[in-house]
């Protein structure tokens, strides 16, 4: 138990320090940094300056070593393009596409569930049919398709929202959001469903089918032979029942909202890391890419190491199993 | 007893099996396939069939700009089936060159990706070992990540080796690269569980015996009997490949304005989404949808035809 906890937070440190070799020699060997940071007018001494600075003198492990010391305090460099620290440029987009996230996951999470529980109950209704059918042609449309769809539909045609950037921000000093405006909210509504439909169609595909094996099972027929209410038996009783698997793609699926974000942040304009993200690789501004990529996989391997963990605790059945197979 | 007549030719054989018989009696299947094998054959001979040549600047007239479609233009009097765009390029002309594009980048992703991946797959599951660990260990870090954002990376990447004034040349070769690069895990992970399973059979204790190099016995004799499931991660994977790659181009990190694919096409239309010139965007978008709607479904098609447990 406690062994299986060690060694999967073991491979995840190790992941993570893989990830940052190739952050780090991305940042090293494409290009040349000092090439990129000064500019034409440069003498040998401002070169040898900058590469004490830089610390580029120094052997490879020590420079990677001093790399990894930066990023987890923080410091990433400074980023080509704006000839400003990185981690104060991620600062300042961090609340945009993390707000756009949230909204998204509770979307996603909240209708997922609902309809799925509905498809799996009306398994035959004309609605579930049409719920189905339709999600199946959600899942084949690209993303930014969905995100020009609705841009088409309710902000060129019917004019209801806009298509782009933010609406009004509240700064709060280390925070901005886009809560507490009118036009902060309206901005959000479009972004969040083009990012969260994919997921959601997801989800409730997942809960129709996990809800439909459930329904199925002898303590079900026994609920309702013990006169218990419809509601009572789908929801306390068969809806528990399917929530480790549920979890567990939640969970994976909140990363790759993040990472889906890139998409929907391009077609809205939506001022998060996203669009940073895809600019920086536009101008091949290095620090940026390499900063996201590591912020990125903390992320993932922290969601993937708390879902294995929250699963090992959920499912006691499983904990004979994996701790057998760890070893 | 009577004597067979000739044996029964390939074709024969196939189109008297399990395999054509479940494909003829699934409408979603013939029609998927129909459509897939028109788009392929119009990107194929998409100069023979594209009533104008979009990337000659002598056969461009400005004049004809944003002509709507089937409504003669005002200066000119030509007609344009799906209209033109801001310099007067046929849209469906560029359709065609654009379908060109994408299925090029989709089909050479997936075959590098396949080829890659049923490698190092068969060399993980023969030969076990470190070799193993060390290659599963990669994919799983790798599959830790969504496929897209793997294939910016190595776009980003790549396009920083390449000195700016080649980056438009080596564009698509980027992007196959990225894709193909992003998606070799499926193939990997299942190649190496099939290797796992097919090297304790006799056969192969057999081709072992006589004194076969693993070289051989992986190419010869374990290969055929894993191909089954790698044909429908490939064409699942195609699906995938064509969104990957019109993602990409989308997002302006994929195939250049020069060698426009449909991505680049849906890039450059959405700029006049707002102006009122519909048609730039929603032909090229109808037809990715179309390409991507029809593979997906042909992909779902051969696994449950493929699959014995679902008869």
């Amino acid at each position: 138990m406690l062994a299986y906890i060690i060694q999967r937070v073991v491979q995840s440190v190790v992941v993570l320090l893989l990830v940052g070799l190739v952050a780090f020699s991305m940042f090293r060997f494409v290009g040349d940094p000092i090439d990129n940071m000064l500019g034409q007018e440069r003498t040998g001494a401002d070169i040898e300056r900058l590469r004490g600075q830089l610390g580029l003198d120094q052997p490879f492990p020590v420079q990677y070593y001093k790399f990894l010391e930066g990023a987890v305090q923080g410091n990433f460099g400074v980023s080509y393009r704006q000839g400003r620290p990185v981690s104060e440029i991620i600062a300042e987009r961090a609340p945009a596409t993390l707000e756009l996230a949230a909204v998204s996951g509770v979307l996603a999470i909240a209708f997922g569930i609902a309809l799925g529980v509905f498809t799996a109950i009306r398994r035959n209704g004309i609605a579930s049919h049409v719920i189905m059918a339709t999600s199946l042609i959600g899942v084949s449309l690209p993303t930014f398709l969905i995100g020009i769809l609705l841009i088409y539909l309710f902000a060129v045609e019917l004019g209801w929202l806009p298509s782009f950037g933010r609406g009004e921000v509240v700064d709060l000093g280390w925070w901005t959001t886009g809560f507490l405006t009118a036009s902060g909210l309206k901005a959000l509504i479009l972004p969040a469903i083009t990012l969260g439909l994919y997921q959601m169609t997801l989800i409730m595909r997942l809960v129709r089918s996990e809800m439909l094996e459930v329904l199925r099972q002898d303590y079900i027929r026994f609920a309702r032979a013990r006169g218990l209410r419809d509601r009572s038996v789908y929801f306390r009783h068969a809806l528990k029942n399917t929530m480790v698997p549920v979890i567990t793609v939640v969970g994976l699926q909140l990363g790759a909202i993040i990472a889906f974000a890139i998409i929907t942040e391009t077609v809205f304009q939506w001022p998060g890391v996203g669009l940073l993200f895809i600019n920086a690789i536009q101008f091949v501004d290095i620090p940026v890419m390499a900063a996201y990529l590591m912020l990125i996989s903390v992320m993932f391997v922290g969601i993937n190491l708390i879902v294995d963990l929250l699963y090992y605790f959920i499912d006691p059945r499983l904990r004979v199993d994996r701790g057998a197979a760890a070893k | 007893m009577e004597k067979t007549p000739n044996p029964p030719s390939a074709l024969a054989r196939f189109a008297d099996g399990d395999f054509f018989y479940t494909f003829k009696r699934s409408p979603v299947a013939v029609v998927s396939f129909v459509v897939v094998a028109l788009l392929v054959l119009a990107a194929v001979f998409a100069p023979l069939i594209a009533p104008y040549d979009p990337f000659n600047p002598a056969s461009l007239n400005l004049m004809n700009g944003f002509s709507e479609p089937m409504v003669p233009n005002a200066f000119t009097g030509e007609t344009f089936w799906l209209g033109t765009d801001d310099q007067g390029r046929d849209v469906f002309s560029t359709i065609l060159y654009g379908l060109r594009i994408s299925l090029f980048v989709g089909f050479a992703a997936v075959m590098f990706a396949l080829v890659l991946g049923v490698t190092l797959g068969l060399i993980a599951g023969y030969i076990g070992g470190w070799v193993e660990t060390l290659i599963m260990r990669v994919a799983d870090v790798q599959l830790t990540f969504p496929s897209i954002l793997v294939a910016m990376l190595i776009f980003g990447v790549a396009k920083g080796f390449t000195p700016p004034e080649y980056r438009d040349d080596v564009a698509i070769w980027v992007l196959i690269f990225a894709i193909g690069l992003s998606d070799w895990v499926q193939f990997a992970r299942v190649v190496r569980g099939a290797t796992l399973v097919e090297k304790s059979k006799d056969y192969v204790q057999a081709a072992r015996l006589i004194g076969r190099s693993p070289g051989s016995i992986m190419l010869r004799h374990i290969l055929p009997n894993v191909l089954g499931p790698v044909l429908v991660i490939a064409t699942i994977s195609l699906a995938l490949a064509i969104i990957a790659e019109a993602t990409l181009s989308f997002l302006g990190v994929g195939a250049p304005p020069t060698q426009p694919s449909l991505g680049t096409l849906i890039r450059i239309g959405q700029g006049f989404l707002f102006s009122g010139e519909w048609w730039i965007l929603l032909f090229p978008a109808v037809t990715l949808l179309t390409l991507a709607l029809s593979v997906n479904l042909l992909g779902d098609w051969l696994r449950d035809a493929l699959n014995p447990k679902l008869r």
